[in-house]
């Protein structure tokens, strides 16, 4: 397998899950080539639980160190180079002893760089999501297109749940990567082949 | 002989390092693959549904093989395995009943003459619905490091005329097991028991 996070890491680890999806078939009509989606997720102890703390440079750290493991391992489960990734999505859950705002110190400050590091590129911003929940909360992971956020058949979502995650000191962080959007999309809009790529939207 | 016609899979990988105690040298490793099938005989009772066994082999070994690719490609890590069913709601529980010699035989013949007995579950319910596969040592049922269960599922799963399909195979024994009982070492091997 990929990277661990090892020696002088910030982060505590308790264990990462990988989940691969591949869509064949939807109402009996063929999807090809499938549709295939990854998501890899880690459950962390989370350094503020049980109290509050102002400053949360620590959790921006470790949003970095865990942006270039799950990326690496999402794409690793894909199989596939990281800039064939076409869409993206970030989304973290907190045990019932931490704040939402753990999440965010995670997701946004520093997360993001290391994911595009992996994937090549990704000028869109990486949709996310955040909630605090018990073991085995869903998280619902927004997909996006990584490079024009308005690209329509790659508006999607992935669920994701962990039986024993997160306990009430834990943070469980998940990043989601494909190679395709939607099986059989027919809503129209913005198309993959229309991507200018200038601004991350279009 | 109806086909078997697969909407989507899902494969799931963990990695556990520690639950509380000292991180493990060796992390666990669990592995689960889930196939989404139509169920031929949804909506109506058919008496005689044995052929689609013979028709589930070929989809019993593609997951076995893709588990122990997902573990590393030797299938020797293999020590623990499991497997279950849920059939959506107009089909019967029967119906899942057809999963156990081809969900069987897909991981025997990968994992080259396991003796246990594969442990299972299976039950009728909605999409999302969860399954905890029971998980053995797959030489010795009476193991009891390795007695363990992996819960899966699917939010758009199963569907009223499918059957999800599930296959787990794991590395080793709990994390942190300390109950003691008849240990991996200690194995005959001769009845798949002990």
């Amino acid at each position: 397998m990929t990277a661990t996070i090892q020696g002088n890491s910030r982060v505590k680890i308790r264990k990462i899950a990988t989940f691969v999806e591949e869509t064949s078939t939807e109402m009996g009509r063929r999807v090809d080539p499938p549709t295939r989606r990854a998501a890899a997720v880690a459950v962390i102890e989370n350094p503020y639980a049980g109290q509050y703390v102002e400053d949360l440079t620590e959790l921006m750290i470790i949003g970095e160190e865990l942006g270039e493991l799950l990326a690496a391992r999402a794409v690793a489960a894909l199989g596939i180079p990281g800039p064939s990734a076409e869409s993206y999505g970030k989304a973290a859950a907190v045990g019932e002893n931490g704040e939402l705002e753990h999440a965010a110190a995670i997701l946004h400050p520093k997360l993001g760089t290391p994911v595009r590091r992996v994937l090549g590129k990704g000028a869109a911003l990486i949709p996310s999501s955040k909630k605090r929940g018990g073991l085995g909360v869903a998280l619902d992971i927004p997909l996006g297109h990584k490079d024009a956020a308005f690209v329509r058949s790659h508006f999607d979502g992935m669920e994701v749940r962990i039986s024993d995650a997160p306990r009430a000191n834990e943070i469980m962080v998940a990043i989601a990567v494909t190679d395709s959007g939607r099986p059989l999309p027919r809503v129209g809009g913005l198309s993959k082949d229309q991507i200018k790529g200038e601004d991350g939207l279009r | 002989m109806p086909e078997v016609q697969i909407r989507k899979n899902l494969l799931l990988v963990e990695e556990i390092f520690h639950e509380g105690g000292s991180v493990a040298p060796k992390p666990l490793r669990r592995a689960a693959a889930l196939a989404v099938i139509r169920n031929p005989y949804a909506g109506s009772y058919v008496e005689k549904i044995e052929g689609f066994m013979e028709d589930l082999k070929p989809l019993g070994l593609e997951m076995a093989q893709s588990l122990v690719v997902a573990l590393g490609g030797d299938p020797k890590v293999v020590q623990g395995y499991g497997k279950g069913a849920i059939v959506g709601s107009a089909g019967e529980i029967e119906h899942g009943a057809l999963w156990h010699v081809p969900g069987g035989y897909g991981m025997r013949e990968v994992l080259g003459g396991a003796k246990a007995i594969v442990a299972s579950t299976k039950k009728v319910g909605g999409p999302g619905a969860r399954l905890d596969i029971p998980i053995t040592h797959i030489n010795a049922s009476y193991v009891r490091s390795h007695f363990d269960a992996m819960e899966v599922g699917i939010a758009d799963a199963p569907r009223a005329d499918e059957i999800l399909l599930a296959l787990v195979m794991t590395t080793g024994a709990r994390v942190h097991a300390r109950v003691g009982g008849l240990k991996a070492s200690e194995i005959k091997g001769e009845d798949g028991l002990r």
